[in-house]
């Protein structure tokens, strides 16, 4: 569904959890990517998959909830649904590697037409690469969404005939959310699923990624 | 070997040898056994290879070490953080080496190493830089990558409970690292809020059996 302007972090994060299909096994990630459990619907029966080792992770913790021992792979305190589980960290990469989770959603510096994903270093020289469980996470779980904004603060597209900055993992990426289009990534290229404050001729103009209309 | 459990932190990790490599649990502060770590700067031992998921925070634990200048490596995955001050200066001043590892990775080269594996052939890192140089394998029409195994000399291990034979739990997302490191090093320390008698503890529940621990200490 259109709308005549950007959409807000809140707003992307609410679009993202509305295609989560009931039920699923789920890692968010960290940063921007964390918002969409706000969005997730009574009812869902989403499972969190937290990297560092828990399913069924709840909200983050309020003050008196606090405790050190129970994070988020982000280190923000975090809380523990019914169900949770805790395991140790090559169980946990085994759930993403081994084909277990149903979706990731990361954040990303740039995406290709063909889905190949750069997400953790920058490649500057004076930059220190952290990797974390991204290139995991990348090639293992069944979907893979990214959520970012279409456009670097200096105008530059994120969505790129191919990465430029150092990749993640390869054809990787099945769906892109951003503030002002959504793109399925398949096999026959680069399609539009919806555009929101952009018009579909102005994106094909501003994009050098051959796009379809969805 | 029977467990022994010692009665300072000091005496779990009195051997701990120059240029050891040293498996440090903990994500971010959560699992990392910083009474350990605190008695591995007393004791002095330096020229050290740490592995850990991270490369400290603030300035207490792996970042307190690290700021001693005992560290002559790390393996992590994910060093750069907001609270990483201590690494990140002696990063810039060249004064630490960095091998960067996907996290899974880091986890499976542990298991693996504790496992008796050689090495084995994972998907993660496919055609990005850190797998540059390393020898790959098509296996079903997938691309994969030879990864070997990290051992360690030692492991400091963080948990929650220890039986007097060495049987641990661990308290929730505090875990992490902890029982993979366990099975991965010469001789694993394992620092514990409690030490409890033999039974005392569910052999159902029990995550690191004994046959993995050598020292405990109650801190």
């Amino acid at each position: 569904m259109s709308q005549d302007k950007a959409l807000s972090k809140d707003e992307m994060a609410a679009l993202v959890a509305k295609d989560i299909p009931q039920g699923s096994f789920v890692n968010l990630g960290i940063g921007q990517p964390t918002l969409v459990a706000d969005f997730l619907p009574e009812g869902s029966g989403v499972v969190l998959h937290t990297e560092n080792g828990m399913l069924n992770m709840g909200p983050a913790a309020t003050e008196d909830e606090v405790d050190p021992d129970l994070t988020n792979a982000g280190k923000i305190p975090v809380t523990e649904l019914p169900g949770a589980s805790y395991f140790h960290h090559a169980d946990s990469f085994a759930m993403m590697r081994g084909g277990h989770l149903d979706v990731c959603v990361l954040g990303a510096f740039q995406v290709s037409a063909t889905g190949d994903l750069a997400n953790w270093h920058t490649g500057a020289p004076d930059a220190i690469p952290a990797v974390g469980g991204a290139m995991d996470l990348a090639i293992g779980a069944k979907s893979v969404f990214v959520m970012m904004t279409l456009f670097a603060k200096d105008g530059t597209p994120k969505l790129v005939p191919g990465c430029t900055y150092p990749l993640t993992g390869v054809g990787c990426v099945d769906r892109v959310y951003t503030d002002v289009a959504t793109f399925d990534i398949t096999p026959d290229g680069v399609v539009v699923t919806d555009t929101f404050g952009i018009s579909y001729d102005e994106l094909a103009d501003r994009l050098e990624v051959p796009l379809s209309q969805g | 070997m029977t467990v022994r459990i010692c009665a300072t932190a000091a005496e779990a990790v009195a051997d701990v040898a120059d240029g050891a490599t040293v498996l440090i649990g903990g994500f971010g502060m959560a699992g990392m056994p910083v009474q350990l770590i605190d008695a591995l700067i007393e004791q002095g031992a330096s020229d050290l290879t740490v592995v850990n998921n991270n490369a400290g925070n603030g300035d207490a634990g792996l970042a307190a070490l690290l700021a001693k200048g005992r560290v002559r490596k790390m393996i992590c995955s994910f060093p750069r953080q907001k609270d990483s001050w201590v690494f990140d200066g002696l990063y810039r001043e060249g004064k630490v080496e960095l091998e960067l590892v996907p996290q899974g990775n880091l986890a499976e080269r542990m298991r693996a190493a504790g496992a008796g594996i050689g090495a084995f052939f994972c998907p993660t890192g496919v055609g990005t830089p850190l797998a540059e140089g390393k020898e790959t394998r098509e296996i079903d029409g997938r691309t994969y990558v030879l990864e070997y195994p990290i051992r360690g000399d030692v492991a400091l291990v963080g948990a929650y409970r220890a039986d007097r034979m060495g049987n641990v739990v661990y308290r929730k997302t505090a875990r992490n690292f902890g029982p993979v490191m366990a099975t991965a090093a010469a001789t694993t320390i394992v620092q514990v809020a409690e030490v409890v008698e033999t039974g005392e503890l569910d052999p159902e529940a029990v995550v690191t059996p004994s046959i993995y621990v050598d020292r405990i200490v109650a801190v």
